[in-house]
């Protein structure tokens, strides 16, 4: 029922408590522009603004449907993504989480609905289109390039290489330019390596890195491709506690310096204690929406997960 | 990965480093096979010269071809048995379009567009690669393994096509072309090598040559200067095929191929068009493998003639072997693959069998008569035990085994060393060479700094 999302206020009122992680200075710079250009879109849309150029929200789902054969796994389902916020998407087994997430990165073409990323609709693009418009992805078991070092893993991602065009690869004249630009990549992947503390496995085949290693890994080759939404899928999970803390320490500083998430995660202690706005799903629908807060006081949720009938 | 390989790999560097340490593998493998073959040869009387030209012209044929399907499997992870249908696709095109014009239509001779040598070796290309193409946009939407069915099937398919008696013959503006039918098709446009060297501007060097021979060598001066100068155009096809390729792979080009080989779905996911990136590599391979098949079989395979007969799915797998002897994924062991399987599987059994029939000729009194049939041989083993007469028809026969000889090694490559002789190693698919620039530790990643304040330029997201 996608009556439920449109419970914006409860969205509105808590941007300021956003704020708190969300870098202030993007915000109150793009805030104004934002709030005098959606005045059609009220409250909700101005609260959640921090874009530089549109009046959209980077990430919008509505009223996505999607049924395999006679099972309809996401019915209607509706949210959007504040740019610059830590969203979780949660919800017990079967509630379509899954699938809500293919449908939104291309892999799945939903039967109706809609995906916006920053205004644009992507409904039904392949997945590689959806990844060049900016909203790029993680899987929920790392899926590193196995027999590739960890730094060529990472040199890969930067969207729109020279050199990914052949003839320029080729040609004398027009290698100097590709070179020159894998010049930058090759300090950029450095760099990220870095940040993430695995720069003393740049030289290793990705396939001999730990599980967690892997995730970490993958979490920087996204960052690379210059993503405006990053959507997480079951980034913990598998994950040891004390690289758990790592990677949330990392979501969290990235968070905290623009970087807009959206997080699908099983464990909802997990996203209770570290998101900003969590989206609760359930037989396909949202249930509810909010920050931590309102969501634990939903008892429909714990109902939910306690697999009980609930009204939604 | 392992301890003993950290000197090749410390030097690895830069580019140009990696490239002398492999033209020095390359060379001292090839300096290995001709030494032995060379005085072998030299030790038992054998011919000398035919010898040595006729190991090169094999091991550069399957350097090419290796190196080809390199790009298809040993990058991008596509799965293409059919390799020699498109190498036939390639020489027929060529055929068709340089074969000189048929003056006689009515006596039935099959003609061509008369289109010098060299530019028809590039149109046999260019249809081998838009025929990959056709292949291609159907099948790679299909899972890995089915392309490969599709690809073996073409090629069989196209075997039946050359063959075809429909389009054996047919005018094109009143000129008679065609494939040739059961009968083939002869390659009479002249000496390759003359009309190659021609095309240079070279043509006096071919005369020199044979002029120089005429005096100095036995036998047809102008058939020896082919086989020289059919071994120089080979080697730099191969040093031309190494260096495209190689330059391909160490490039963001190379890097997309390799991590559609490794998790197709996963470069997607990073922006990559992968059916886009397969299309192109498919194409560009299928076109190397028809430029190959015009090299091959315009002199080595078909002795002036192509005939339907001669592209027969074991040429692919011949070449598939040596892929996997020199490891796939590396154009330096490739060429070395090529080599190898050329010298010791492809003619090593060949040479052999030369070498034991001088041997045994010479030893025939002690030993006695070499058997002329497998019955004649069995005989005195069910007779009296007498394994001799056996081993020595074995022996004289030596290159019938040699099929036996080649699926016994690829079974123990298979079990000991599957990754072949460099498929274990790192080569960074990258246009510069990836230690760490030195300035990046202090500069550090723009995310780092806190609250991400001050970085609206580099990395993140506010940039745009």
């Amino acid at each position: 029922m996608s009556d439920s999302d449109l419970n914006g206020s409860e969205v509105a009122t808590d941007t300021p408590a956003e704020g708190d992680h969300a870098d202030g200075e993007v915000e109150t710079g793009a805030d104004a522009d934002a709030a005098a250009e959606t005045d059609s879109r009220g409250l909700q849309a101005a609260g959640s603004e921090t874009t530089d150029d549109g009046s959209n929200p980077p990430l919008q789902v509505e009223g996505l449907h999607k049924s395999f054969g006679g099972i309809t796994a996401v019915d209607g389902t509706s949210f959007e993504v504040a740019a610059g916020s830590l969203t979780g998407l949660i919800g017990p087994n079967g509630a379509g989480k899954s699938t809500t997430f293919n449908c939104i990165t291309g892999v799945h073409e939903p039967d109706s609905g809609l995906v916006r990323l920053k205004g644009e609709d992507i409904t039904g693009l392949a997945p590689h289109d959806i990844a060049d418009r900016g909203l790029v992805r993680t899987f929920q078991i790392a899926r590193e390039f196995a027999e590739m070092t960890v730094l060529e893993n990472m040199m890969l991602a930067p969207m729109h290489q020279r050199g990914e065009t052949l003839w320029r690869s080729i040609l004398p004249g027009t290698r100097d330019s590709v070179i020159e630009q894998e010049q930058e990549e090759l300090e950029r992947s450095w760099e990220a390596l870095e940040f993430f503390e695995i720069d003393h496995l740049a030289d290793e085949y990705a396939k001999n890195l730990s599980g967690g290693q892997r995730k970490l890994l993958e979490l920087a080759r996204a960052l690379l491709t210059d993503p405006d939404v990053l959507l997480l899928d079951e980034p913990f999970a598998g994950v040891n506690p004390s690289l758990e803390e790592r990677l949330l320490d990392h979501i969290h500083e990235l968070s905290d310096s623009g970087y807009t998430f959206l997080i699908v995660e099983h464990d909802m202690d997990l996203i209770m204690q570290n998101c900003e706005r969590i989206v609760v799903l359930h037989q396909g629908r949202v249930l509810t929406k909010g920050t931590p807060d309102e969501v634990r006081s939903d008892e429909r949720v714990l109902e939910a997960y306690l697999g009980g009938e609930v009204e939604s | 990965m392992s301890e003993t390989e950290a000197p090749a790999e410390a030097s690895d560097g830069g580019l140009f480093d990696r490239g002398g340490n492999d033209l020095l593998l390359i060379g001292a493998v090839l300096a290995a096979i001709y030494l032995v073959y060379a005085g072998v040869a030299v030790l038992l009387d054998l011919r000398v010269a035919g010898t040595l030209i006729d190991l090169t012209r094999w091991i550069g044929l399957f350097a090419i071809v290796t190196l080809a399907l390199n790009l298809h499997w040993g990058y991008t992870g596509l799965f293409n048995i059919g390799v020699v249908g498109f190498m036939g696709v390639g020489v027929y095109a060529t055929a068709v379009a340089s074969k000189p014009v048929a003056t006689d239509a009515a006596a039935g001779a099959t003609g061509g567009f008369g289109l010098p040598l060299w530019l028809g070796i590039i149109i046999g290309g260019i249809v081998a690669g838009l025929f990959g193409l056709v292949i291609a946009l159907p099948a790679l939407r299909l899972r890995a393994d089915y392309l490969a069915i599709v690809t073996v099937a073409v090629s069989e398919i196209l075997r039946f096509v050359f063959r075809n008696r429909s389009i054996a013959s047919f005018d094109v503006g009143g000129r008679s072309v065609g494939l040739g039918g059961g009968d083939g098709l002869q390659l009479d446009w002249g000496s390759e090598a003359e009309l190659l060297l021609d095309a240079l501007f070279l043509g006096g060097v071919y005369d020199w040559l044979v002029n120089t021979l005429e005096g100095t060598v036995a036998g047809n001066p102008e058939a020896i200067a082919d086989g020289i100068v059919y071994g120089l155009i080979l080697i730099a096809f191969v040093i031309g095929y190494y260096l495209l390729l190689q330059r391909m792979a160490n490039s963001p080009f190379g890097r997309v191929l390799k991590a559609i080989r490794e998790d197709e779905e996963a470069a997607g996911s990073l922006g990559k068009d992968t059916a886009r990136f397969k299309l192109i590599v498919f194409m560009i391979g299928c076109g190397l493998m028809g430029v190959a098949g015009v090299v091959w079989f315009m002199n080595a395979g078909g002795q002036g003639t192509i005939n339907s007969t001669q592209f027969r799915p074991e040429l692919t797998f011949y070449v598939w072997i040596a892929l996997i002897i020199g490891g796939a994924g590396s154009n330096t062991g490739s060429v070395l693959g090529g080599a190898i399987f050329a010298a010791v599987l492809f003619q090593g059994p060949r040479f052999l069998q030369d070498v034991i029939r001088e041997f045994v000729n010479l030893q025939q009194a002690p030993l006695g008569d070499v058997p002329g049939s497998f019955g004649a041989a069995m005989a005195p083993v069910s007779g009296n035990l007498d394994v001799v007469p056996l081993l020595l028809y074995t022996a004289s026969r030596i290159s019938d085994m040699q099929l036996l000889i080649m699926g016994l090694v690829l079974i123990w490559l298979m079990h000991n060393r599957p990754e072949g002789m460099l498929g274990h190693r790192k080569e960074h698919a990258a246009a510069v060479s990836l230690d760490r620039p030195e300035d990046t530790s202090s500069k550090g990643f723009a995310l780092t700094t806190d609250g991400g304040t001050t970085d609206a330029t580099d990395g993140g997201q506010t940039d745009e």
